[in-house]
C-alpha cells in the first residue's frame, strides 16, 4: 500500500493558500468600495477620517478582484487543460 | 442472467443512484446561499444542476479512480455492481429523510466494497486504494476545509470590521453567487464522476470495454445529466439542515464556506481523490460558523452528523453484502434485489411525504425544540 502523501499534501497546501486568499482579496475589495460610502452621521465611525479617499478605495478593490479572478481562472484553467 | 439486460439494468441503476447522489447533494453548493437568501430556492436549484452538468465534463480523474482502482474489476461481475448500488441508494434515501448530509460516495464505495467481498471474497477489494484514495482523503478534507473556511471567515470579519455594513453585506451576497455557482461546478467535477466510473467498470466487467479505459461520451452525459436533474430536484431536507440547523449563517461565512470547499474539491478531483464533497462543504460549514463566534455552532448538529459519516461505509456495505448475497443465487434473487429495493425507496419516499420540506419552508426551523432533536422527532 502506498499513500501519496505528495498528492495529498499539494490539495492541502493548494487549498489553504488559494481558499485564504481568495476571502482576504474580496474582503479587502470590498473594504475599498465602501470607501466609496459615505459615513452615517451620527454613526460610530461620524467625522472619522476616511482611511482611504474613495479613489483609493475604488483602486483597492479593482486590484483585489482582479487577483481573484486571476487565481480562480487559473485554477479552472488547470482543471479543464 | 443475459450478459446484456444485467447491463442495462445496472446502467439504469447507476443512473437512478447518481440522482439520489444529486438531490442528496444540492445542499452542498447552495445551503448557505439559500440560507443568506443570496440566492431564491429555485433560482439555486437551478444553477446547481446546469453547472453540475458542465462540471461532469471538465475532469475524468475521479472516474479513473473509481473504474480502476478500488475493487479487482477481472473477480467481479455487473450483479455485483447492482448490488452494490442498490445498497448505496437505500443508505442515501434513509439519510436523506433523516436530512443528515451524509456522503454519498461512501454510501457508494460501501456499496460495492461489501457487495465484492461477498461475491468474490475479501481479495476482490484493493484496501490500499480504498485507505489511500477514499479513506485517508476522508478523513483529512472536513478538516482541512473546516481551517480554510474558519480561516477565511475570520480574515472576512476581522478586515471589514470598520467598513460600511451595507456595502459589505451587498458585496458577499453577491461573491456568493459566484461562489456557490464553483462549488456546484466543483461538485460536478468530483461527484459526477463516482457514477461514469461505475457505468465504466460495468462496462469493463462485462467485457464491452477493454480494462483501464475511461469513460465514453454517452457515459459522461447520461451520468452528469442524472446529477443535474438530481440537483434541480432538490434535497430540501439537507438543505434545512446545513443553511439552518448547524449555525446562523451570515453571508461573509457564507462566502468564506463555498470559497473553501471550491479550492478543496477542485484540487482534490484534479489529483483524482474520489472525497466525499458532502463533507467537505459540511466540514466547511463549521468552520465559517466557528470563525465568527465559536459558541454559534451547534456541536450537537454536528455530533449527528459525525456519528452518520462513520457509518455510511460500513452500513452501506452492510445492504450491498446482503443484496450481493441474495443475487448471487440467480436471476430470481436479482430480481428480488431490484424488487425490495423498489419496495424500499417506495416506503422512504411515502414516509417523507408525512412532513414534506419543500422550496417554500426549507428556510423556516419549526421550533427551536424540534431544530435540536431533529432525529427523535419521528420521521
Amino acid at each position: 500500500m502506498t499513500l501519496a502523501w505528495g498528492s495529498l499534501l499539494v490539495v492541502c497546501v493548494v487549498s489553504l493558500v488559494a481558499g485564504v486568499a481568495v476571502c482576504a482579496l474580496v474582503s479587502f475589495a470590498l473594504v475599498g468600495l465602501s470607501a466609496r460610502t459615505p459615513r452615517p452621521v451620527g454613526g460610530p465611525d461620524d467625522g472619522a477620517r476616511l482611511a482611504l479617499s474613495p479613489g483609493a478605495g475604488t483602486a483597492v478593490a479593482v486590484l483585489c478582484l482582479g487577483a481573484t479572478l486571476l487565481i480562480v481562472g487559473y485554477g479552472l484553467y488547470i482543471v479543464i487543460a | 442472467m443475459d450478459v446484456s439486460v444485467i447491463v442495462v439494468v445496472v446502467v439504469v441503476t447507476a443512473l437512478i443512484f447518481d440522482f439520489t447522489n444529486g438531490f442528496h447533494d444540492t445542499a452542498n453548493a447552495m445551503a448557505t446561499s439559500i440560507a443568506t437568501g443570496a440566492l431564491s430556492p429555485k433560482v439555486a436549484v437551478l444553477v446547481a444542476g446546469v453547472l453540475n452538468l458542465v462540471g461532469a465534463f471538465l475532469s475524468v480523474e475521479v472516474a479513473r479512480t473509481v473504474s480502476s482502482g478500488l475493487v479487482d474489476e477481472t473477480r467481479i461481475t455487473p450483479v455485483v455492481i447492482f448490488a452494490g448500488l442498490v445498497g448505496a441508494i437505500v443508505w442515501n434515501l434513509l439519510t436523506w429523510l433523516l436530512g443528515l448530509p451524509s456522503s454519498s460516495s461512501h454510501a457508494l464505495f460501501g456499496g460495492l466494497i461489501g457487495a465484492s467481498i461477498v461475491a468474490a471474497g475479501t481479495g476482490a477489494v484493493h484496501f490500499g486504494a480504498v485507505l489511500s484514495k477514499v479513506v485517508v482523503p476522508a478523513v483529512i478534507s472536513p478538516v482541512l476545509a473546516g481551517v480554510v473556511a474558519l480561516l477565511g471567515t475570520y480574515i472576512a470579519y476581522r478586515s471589514t470590521a470598520r467598513a460600511d455594513k451595507g456595502t459589505i453585506t451587498r458585496g458577499f451576497r453577491a461573491g456568493q453567487i459566484v461562489s456557490a455557482s464553483m462549488v456546484a461546478l466543483a461538485h460536478g467535477t468530483n461527484d459526477a464522476q463516482k457514477t461514469m466510473g461505475i457505468i465504466t467498470l460495468t462496462l469493463i466487467t462485462a467485457g464491452v470495454l477493454a480494462p483501464d479505459s475511461g469513460p465514453p461520451f454517452w457515459v459522461i452525459l447520461a451520468a452528469g445529466l442524472a446529477i443535474a436533474i438530481g440537483t434541480y430536484v432538490g434535497g430540501w431536507r439537507i438543505i434545512r439542515t446545513l443553511g439552518k440547523r448547524v449555525s446562523d449563517i451570515e453571508t461573509p461565512q457564507g462566502f468564506a464556506a463555498e470559497t473553501a470547499s471550491t479550492a478543496v474539491i477542485l484540487a482534490s478531483s484534479h489529483l483524482g481523490f474520489a472525497l466525499s464533497t458532502t463533507q467537505v462543504a459540511t466540514g466547511a460549514i463549521f468552520g465559517a460558523g466557528a470563525g465568527r463566534r465559536l459558541a454559534s455552532v451547534r456541536w450537537g448538529v454536528a455530533g449527528q452528523m459525525a456519528v452518520a459519516w462513520i457509518l455510511t461505509l460500513p452500513a452501506a456495505a452492510l445492504v450491498g453484502a446482503a443484496a450481493a448475497w441474495v443475487a448471487s443465487t440467480g436471476t430470481f434473487g436479482t430480481v428480488i434485489v431490484a424488487v425490495v429495493g423498489v419496495a424500499v425507496a417506495a416506503g422512504i419516499y411515502a414516509a417523507s411525504r408525512r412532513r414534506p420540506i419543500t422550496a417554500d419552508n426549507v428556510n423556516e426551523v419549526p421550533t427551536p425544540a424540534a431544530a435540536a432533536e431533529p432525529v427523535a422527532a419521528g420521521r
